[in-house]
């Protein structure tokens, strides 16, 4: 499996009848870019889920790192170094933006309850430590200002940005962004093209992600893939896809015109 | 920023002491009646707390609260009784050997109570918290059922229907406030840690807390074992304050009680639930009176019937859930920098100390 960082090693799933992803494969590597795009209800997001373990592929292997965590539970995964964001904002909304960021360090504790419940030095030092942690985390991203507020009552451009530090802070080797830019003008979704590249640069990140504003796929990513009713259509980098007639016909087409 | 750390432990401290003092106050000046109804206040406060934790902060809708508490009940008695009275009581079927001979001291029991409750929390969690919402809610109800079912058919261990009596009788308004005290800090401290973030996380959003990184069963388990520790506790309080227990006490409209307590006080908060715990148990009583004959004006008369109370908690639930939903005080909790904002920012150490 060399030096990938991520293989799906031809992943189907299937529910009831219904064959949302079939014979899926796709192979990153380490630092890159990737996109998966793809018309609507094409399984971008099922493949998503079983990447991360919410949902056990019918048939394939999915490989991190070159070890096999198809069918591995989802804290378990993020905890070996993969983690995502979701498609409609899942913040906690009773929690400030610090908190939210905070409780991605809680699979990252090394302290039972005992000693918190007693504060022992332990404890409070790998407290203290992933504060600042994610207080410095939080500065990068120009959300320090906004630790205290309540993180449901951010503008809904920093909600997107709170939920892409809240997956960083759980310390991944790769990021799984699903349609980072829905929702935002072309201005905003200029800014979170920069910002993704800036994370990457930063935190060595390799990322991939689903999205459907063709502007951000083609101007970030490497690679991309593209699926249809559940089936891989092609592969290759932005300039190939653009002119790949079959994408064409079942995506871009349709895009271009409404767009 | 570290003064006012170093004001909040002083305050902090003064108001332990305040309530020390409040404490020996009423132990020495009220009547046993009285002391008696604040002990019982001890009592629904930890339950409230316990059922808050799992309800309010974990978002698990269980139910089962009265089956551990009926167990924490039953092992604190077992091991506190005097090996005569249990000769004494268990005559329809001998009681198990082992347990004749066992009379342990009042602390020991109640830990012991507060750990058989947890294990039985821990098995009952394990299949049960598979579900969620109303499911749960049915399960952990039918699970309440069968520890109910069991205790009052393992005669040898629990003398069955007829109950436990002659359970030694503690009065000091210091144990059972010590026991309510030690759970208030308890679950402050776990509600502020890391785990506590962790059950939040998971009320607010499971999805997103699991793909966190937070073992979803392993922290529902968590939480749910330690409500049931604290049910056992208060279950072994009970057995203390009335003397005598029997499966009958441990019905599903027990729980109802705590879950009335929790909602008034508002779920998500240890504060609200402490406040609501007391002033509903001292209601309790003090409504007593419209549950004998009633006779406004002459125009309407209504005989005295038990269970009055219920319809105006009831009513009250009723209005709570229509008008406040949150509750009392909804996911607030007391603390000392809303209490500073509120004097202004001037010297409120002596201040702070009448509060």
């Amino acid at each position: 499996m060399n030096e990938k960082i991520l293989t799906t090693d031809h992943i189907s799933m299937e529910f009831g009848g219904l064959r949302a992803v079939s014979d899926f494969s796709l192979e990153i590597a380490p630092g890159e870019i990737v996109g998966l795009i793809g018309p609507n209800g094409a399984g971008k997001t099922t493949v998503f889920n079983m990447i991360t373990g919410v949902y056990t592929p019918t048939s394939g292997k999915i490989f991190f790192k070159d070890r096999d965590i198809t069918g591995l539970k989802t804290d378990r995964i993020t905890s070996l170094g993969i983690a995502r964001t979701f498609q409609n904002i899942r913040l906690f909304e009773s929690m400030s933006v610090l908190e939210n960021v905070m409780i991605s360090k809680h699979l990252r504790l090394k302290a039972n309850l005992a000693e918190a419940v007693m504060n022992l030095p332990r404890y409070r030092h790998a407290r203290q430590q992933h504060y600042d942690e994610c207080m410095e985390l939080l500065k990068k991203v120009q959300l320090d200002r906004l630790v205290n507020e309540k993180a449901t009552s951010l503008p809904y451009g920093k909600q997107r940005r709170l939920e892409i530090v809240r997956a960083l802070a759980t310390e991944p080797a790769i990021l799984l962004l699903d349609e980072p830019a829905a929702g935002m003008n072309p201005n905003e979704s200029m800014e979170l093209m920069d910002f993704i590249a800036q994370l990457r640069e930063e935190f060595k990140l390799t990322v991939l992600m689903i999205e459907h504003h063709m502007e951000v796929v083609m101007g970030i990513c490497e690679r991309i893939y593209v699926l249809d009713y559940g089936v891989a259509l092609a592969d290759g980098n932005p300039a190939e896809i653009q002119n790949n007639p079959a994408v064409i016909e079942a995506y871009l087409g349709a895009v271009e015109l409404d767009a | 920023m570290d003064k006012r750390k170093g004001m909040k432990t002083i305050l902090t401290i003064a108001l332990l002491a305040g309530t020390g003092l409040l404490l020996f106050g009423v132990q020495n000046n009220l009547d046993s009646f009285q002391i008696r109804i604040l002990n019982l206040a001890a009592i629904y406060t930890i339950l409230g707390l316990s059922m808050n934790l799992v309800i309010g902060f974990t978002g698990m809708f269980s139910l089962g609260h009265s089956g551990f508490m009926c167990v924490g009940a039953y092992t604190a008695a077992i091991l506190t009784m005097s090996p005569a009275s249990k000769e004494l009581i268990y005559y329809m079927e001998p009681i198990n050997p082992i347990l004749a001979q066992i009379q342990w001291p009042v602390f020991p029991a109640i830990l012991a109570a507060g750990l058989v409750a947890a294990i039985f929390g821990l098995l009952v969690g394990i299949p049960a918290l598979r579900l969620r919402d109303d499911y749960l809610a049915i399960a952990t109800l039918g699970f309440a059922e069968i520890i109910r079912i069991v205790v009052t058919n393992t005669i040898s261990i629990t003398n069955g229907s007829l109950g436990l009596k002659n359970i030694p009788s503690i009065r000091s308004i210091w144990v059972y406030w010590g026991c309510a005290i030690i759970t208030i800090i308890i679950l402050k401290r776990i509600i502020n840690s890391s785990w506590g973030y962790a059950f939040k996380a998971i009320r607010d959003n499971e999805i997103a807390a699991e793909a966190m990184g937070i073992s979803i069963f392993k922290h529902k388990l968590l939480s749910f074992t330690i409500g049931a520790f604290f049910a056992g506790v208060a279950g072994a309080l009970m057995g203390f304050i009335i003397t005598s227990i029997d499966p009958t006490m441990f019905r599903f409209l027990f729980t109802f009680q705590i879950l009335l307590i929790v909602v008034l006080g508002g779920m998500g908060s240890l504060t609200g639930t402490v406040i609501s715990a007391i002033v509903i148990t001292i209601m309790m009583e003090v409504l007593r009176f419209v549950e004998g004959p009633i006779n406004l004006l002459g125009i309407i008369s209504i005989p005295g019937l038990p269970g009055m109370r219920m319809v105006i908690f009831s009513l009250g639930l009723l209005m709570v859930i229509l008008f406040y939903r949150q509750g009392l005080m909804g996911t607030r909790e007391f603390n000392w920098d809303w209490l500073l904002k509120w004097f202004g920012r001037s010297k409120s150490v002596e201040r702070g100390d009448s509060i």
